[in-house]
């Protein structure tokens, strides 16, 4: 009796949890409310299978407990059962997959408009790298990295000189414009991370890897490192700022460019 | 279906004749260097939870840091993430692996397939030996310079080699790439002999489809470990190589604080899917002899046969061979070719199905069974309770889409403590109370069980199910601490807080746990033979506790399935596997 009520009890209790939680995600900042979709129907799909699970243990433990001159059914299969329950989990398992699938279909294919930034992590801080007029970033190499070019920008590439380098600062987006955004660590794995934005994606030293999304809400949003890349992976902090268009590009202005920087070292 | 061969003479013939077995001369060699499986068994049992205990600790530690960042500033960033590496690895290697494998799988193969012992016990006693010395290697990290390794479980390069990860550029990477490689080959030898153990030293009569589930789930995790561990082996060596001869197998050209380091051309991804194509794998090695072991305590206690035991074994071996192709949903987010993706979730969605059937039928067992709701029942039921919850949170984070934000939050640590930290350890717990009688041939005692419980699975429940919505809030896991973060609210230190009490609850519970173990040793009810009535060849040995040769002076031979239980016309409401036909009704 205890047993069934303690088992009824987590089921019950489980839902009740999740339904009062004060715990739940950001208010979205970006377009990818195609995946808080998703998890949706993946919370109801699978609470609904969880609580009918453990309610049906609580009732069998109620109801086919041992009581004197009680004895076990001997059936040692039932074939339309298990092909009923079979197909019945195959069907529930592609309706996850199916928008799953579509969804991530959409995540990985960029829009050809969608202006591409670089965000570079190192340990343990931030830096960011945004096009300038020309609206291009310029060639890369952990190579060139040095005192004078945190970020190893190539010296020869016409379209690095007007980029824009923002070390430990704050990035800045304009809204409803999709970034494509290009990832990189020059040391080891890191992953920018900002909750309201829901993509991430690991930055790899030897390669570039990318996600992309579209600002939906202005405001300032806290950005957390998601990949342990030793002792400051904690205290590894960024922010992001969406702002309007027009304000976007006079912040833009203003910031100083890799050319003047790098005839400045010379 | 037929389940039981009605002639002698229909019944094949055992694969190897009865072999003479090296007998114990002194006490050392019946108890230290022992080649009776079942000793050895024993020693990787108190191996594994010796190491274990260390692990538990940890987790003591780490969620005292969380739970009251800054109190016990004792522990600093370096400590907390050698904590979570040892842990994490110990927990899943070196006593998961071990105690499965190790422990129950020499225990019980021989006594359940009706063997005299071990195909191979020299080799046998070789395996455990090297897993001891694996342990202590492990155990050293910690008093070595620059203590051990704090790279994660997952021990990544480029970071698990450099400066800035605790014992990366000191002794702790090291001991750990020596020690696992030690583990290994301890573990090679002795899987090889499981195997072929199962393969060839079955009893007359017992054929594959009449062996207990726990026999079919330890072989099949045997097999999979065997094909498992050789890619991290190699991916041992070379980042030993890397460390040490400064090869570049995982290192690109990279800058650390500053200075250009003297590697290039390496790939930290190539790390990454070795080490999944076995980490993946090692999941259901310790998932799959979980499984067994509950079908057969579920089927047992309920007085009722498996239900669909053709099914079971298919979906034991189909598991196990999906899930060498699933390795890369460990991967989603890790920068690998993001069309990989598409892939993976199918392989991984379709791995729900069999394992569905397979909580179908521990629930089909129950329903219309005669339930003793004895402790090892109980823990199966806990079992599945957390088994399932932590199987759909997979489903989440397999979803390949869904699991980018999920994905190196709390919300994964919470999904594999369900699922195979908290599930299996508690199949480990029944499995305990089970066997506990043929062991020692004492009975645990009952009402320390049943505290030990409820303590455990109500607590465990309360620690990780919260946890999932830390993650969901976007906290990543491996944080010695949150601090202030915007989108953290006030409430979820309070959560951690909680979480951090019921972690030392259930901690304190697995101390009466030790002494109910040592307790009942000398004071436990004696047991008998056959306390539970089960069916399988292990209660049916002559003496109790078994002597070295199992089975005096003829082996037995097996007349049918190990689940009869409650068949109509029996006197009893179990029929043993030895047991004739002739002989059913009586
Ligand atoms: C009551 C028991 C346990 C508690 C309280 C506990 C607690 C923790 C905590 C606090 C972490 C670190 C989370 C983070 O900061 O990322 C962790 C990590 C981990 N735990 Fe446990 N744990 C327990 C049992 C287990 C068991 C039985 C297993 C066996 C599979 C296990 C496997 C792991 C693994 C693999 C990690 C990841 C380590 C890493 O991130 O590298 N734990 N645990
Ligand atoms: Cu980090
Ligand atoms: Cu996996």
């Amino acid at each position: 009796m205890l047993v069934a009520i303690a088992l009824a009890l987590v089921a019950i209790g489980s839902v009740v949890f999740h339904v009062m939680s004060p715990w739940w995600w950001t208010p979205i900042a970006s377009n990818w409310g195609y995946i808080d979709d998703t998890l949706i129907v993946t919370f109801w799909i699978t609470g609904i299978a969880f609580t009918a699970i453990v309610l049906f243990l609580a009732y069998c433990v109620l109801r086919f407990r041992n009581r004197p001159g009680h004895r076990a059914e001997h059936e040692p299969e039932n074939k339309r059962l298990e092909w009923w329950l079979t197909i019945g989990t195959t069907i529930g398992v592609a309706a996850l997959l199916a928008p799953g699938l579509i969804v991530w279909h959409r995540f990985i294919t960029v829009p050809p408009e969608a202006t591409e930034i670089e965000i570079v992590g190192q340990q343990w801080q931030w830096s960011f790298r945004l096009p300038g007029r020309d609206g291009r970033l310029g060639a890369v190499s952990v190579r060139l990295i040095g005192p004078d070019n945190p970020l190893g920008i190539d010296p020869a590439d016409p379209a690095g000189q007007d980029d824009v380098i923002v070390e430990g600062g704050e990035l800045r987006l304009p809204i409803g414009r999709p970034v494509k955004v290009l990832l990189r660590a020059v040391d080891v794995l890191h992953n920018f991370y900002v909750p309201e934005f829901r993509a991430k994606m690991d930055m790899v030293p030897g390669q570039v890897t990318f996600f992309w999304f579209t600002p939906t809400r202005t405001g300032a949003f806290e950005a957390v490192c998601a990949e342990l890349c030793g002792l400051g992976h904690a205290v590894m902090r960024g922010r992001v700022v969406v702002v309007e268009e027009s304000e976007y590009h006079a912040w833009l202005e203003r910031q100083p460019t890799f050319a003047p920087r790098l005839a400045a070292a010379q | 279906m037929s389940t039981t061969s009605d002639r002698l003479d229909g019944i094949p013939a055992a694969e190897v004749a009865d072999v003479e077995l090296y007998h114990p001369r002194s006490w050392i060699t019946k108890y230290v260097f022992s080649q009776d499986a079942k000793i050895i068994g024993i020693q990787y049992a108190l191996t594994a939870t010796a190491i274990g205990l260390v692990a538990l600790a940890l987790s003591w530690l780490m969620r005292l840091q969380l739970g009251f960042p800054g109190v016990f500033d004792f522990i600093t960033p370096a400590e907390y993430y050698q904590f979570i590496t040892m842990h994490g690895m110990i927990m899943v290697v070196y006593l998961l692996t071990a105690l499965f494998l190790g422990g129950f799988g020499n225990y019980l193969i021989p006594l359940m397939i009706g063997a005299r012992d071990m195909v191979f016990p020299y080799v046998n006693m070789l395996s455990y030996w090297i897993y001891l010395v694996a342990v202590l290697v492990l155990a050293a990290s910690f008093f070595a310079p620059g203590g051990p390794t704090g790279a994660g479980w997952t021990l990544y390069p480029p970071q698990a080699i450099l400066s800035g990860t605790p014992g990366g550029q000191d002794w702790g990477i090291l001991l750990m790439l020596l020690s696992l490689m030690l583990f290994i080959i301890g573990f090679t030898m002795g899987g090889l002999n499981y195997v072929v153990t199962v393969l060839q030293a079955r009893a007359r009569g017992m054929t594959l489809m009449r062996m207990p589930l726990t026999v079919w789930g330890i072989f099949t995790a045997t097999v999979m470990a065997l094909l498992a561990f050789p890619a991290l082996f190699v991916s041992c060596v070379m980042m030993m190589l890397d460390r040490l001869l400064g090869t570049s197998f995982f290192m690109p050209a990279l800058v650390e604080m500053g200075q250009r380091l003297n590697h290039d051309g390496g790939s930290p991804l190539l790390f990454q899917h070795l080490f999944w194509f076995f980490g993946h794998p090692e999941v259901y090695i310790v998932a799959l002899p979980a499984f067994g072991i509950v079908s057969d305590l579920i089927s047992t206690h309920a007085r009722r046969n498996i239900f669909g035991y053709r099914q079971m074994v298919w979906a034991i071996v189909i598991i196990g061979a999906l899930s060498f192709v699933v390795w890369a949903h460990h991967m989603y987010v890790s920068g690998m070719n993001p069309y990989f993706g598409f892939f993976f979730a199918t392989t991984t969605l379709v791995i729900a199905v069999p394992t569905a059937i397979k909580v179908y039928n521990w629930l089909l067992t129950l329903w219309r069974g005669d339930i003793h709701l004895t402790v090892p029942m109980l823990f199966a039921l806990a079992f599945i309770v957390t088994f399932v919850n932590g199987g759909l949170t997979g489903l989440f984070l397999g979803n390949v889409v869904v699991d980018v934000p999920l994905s190196d939050t709390m919300f994964v640590v919470a999904h594999f403590h369900m699922v195979m930290g908290v599930a299996p350890i508690f199949v480990i717990f029944g499995a305990i109370y089970h066997w506990y009688p043929k062991i020692t041939g004492r009975m645990l005692n009952e009402a320390m069980g049943r505290i030990h419980f409820w303590v455990s699975f109500l607590g465990a429940y309360l620690i990780f199910f919260p946890m999932h919505y830390i993650g969901l809030l976007g906290v990543p896991r491996r944080y010695h601490e949150i601090g202030e973060t915007a989108f953290v609210p006030a409430s979820a230190h309070t959560l951690n807080a909680f979480i951090s009490v019921m972690a030392l609850i259930v901690g304190a519970a697995q101390i009466l746990f030790l002494f109910n173990l040592a307790w009942s040793i000398r004071r436990g009810r004696p047991a008998g033979g056959n306390p539970w009535n089960a069916t399988s060849l292990e209660w049916q040995t002559p003496e109790t506790p078994p002597p070295h040769g199992n089975w005096g002076r003829d082996l037995p031979v097996v007349y049918r399935w190990a689940y009869d239980y409650s068949v109509p016309g029996a006197a009893r409401d179990f029929i043993p596997q030895n047991q004739p036909p002739a002989r059913a009704a009586e």
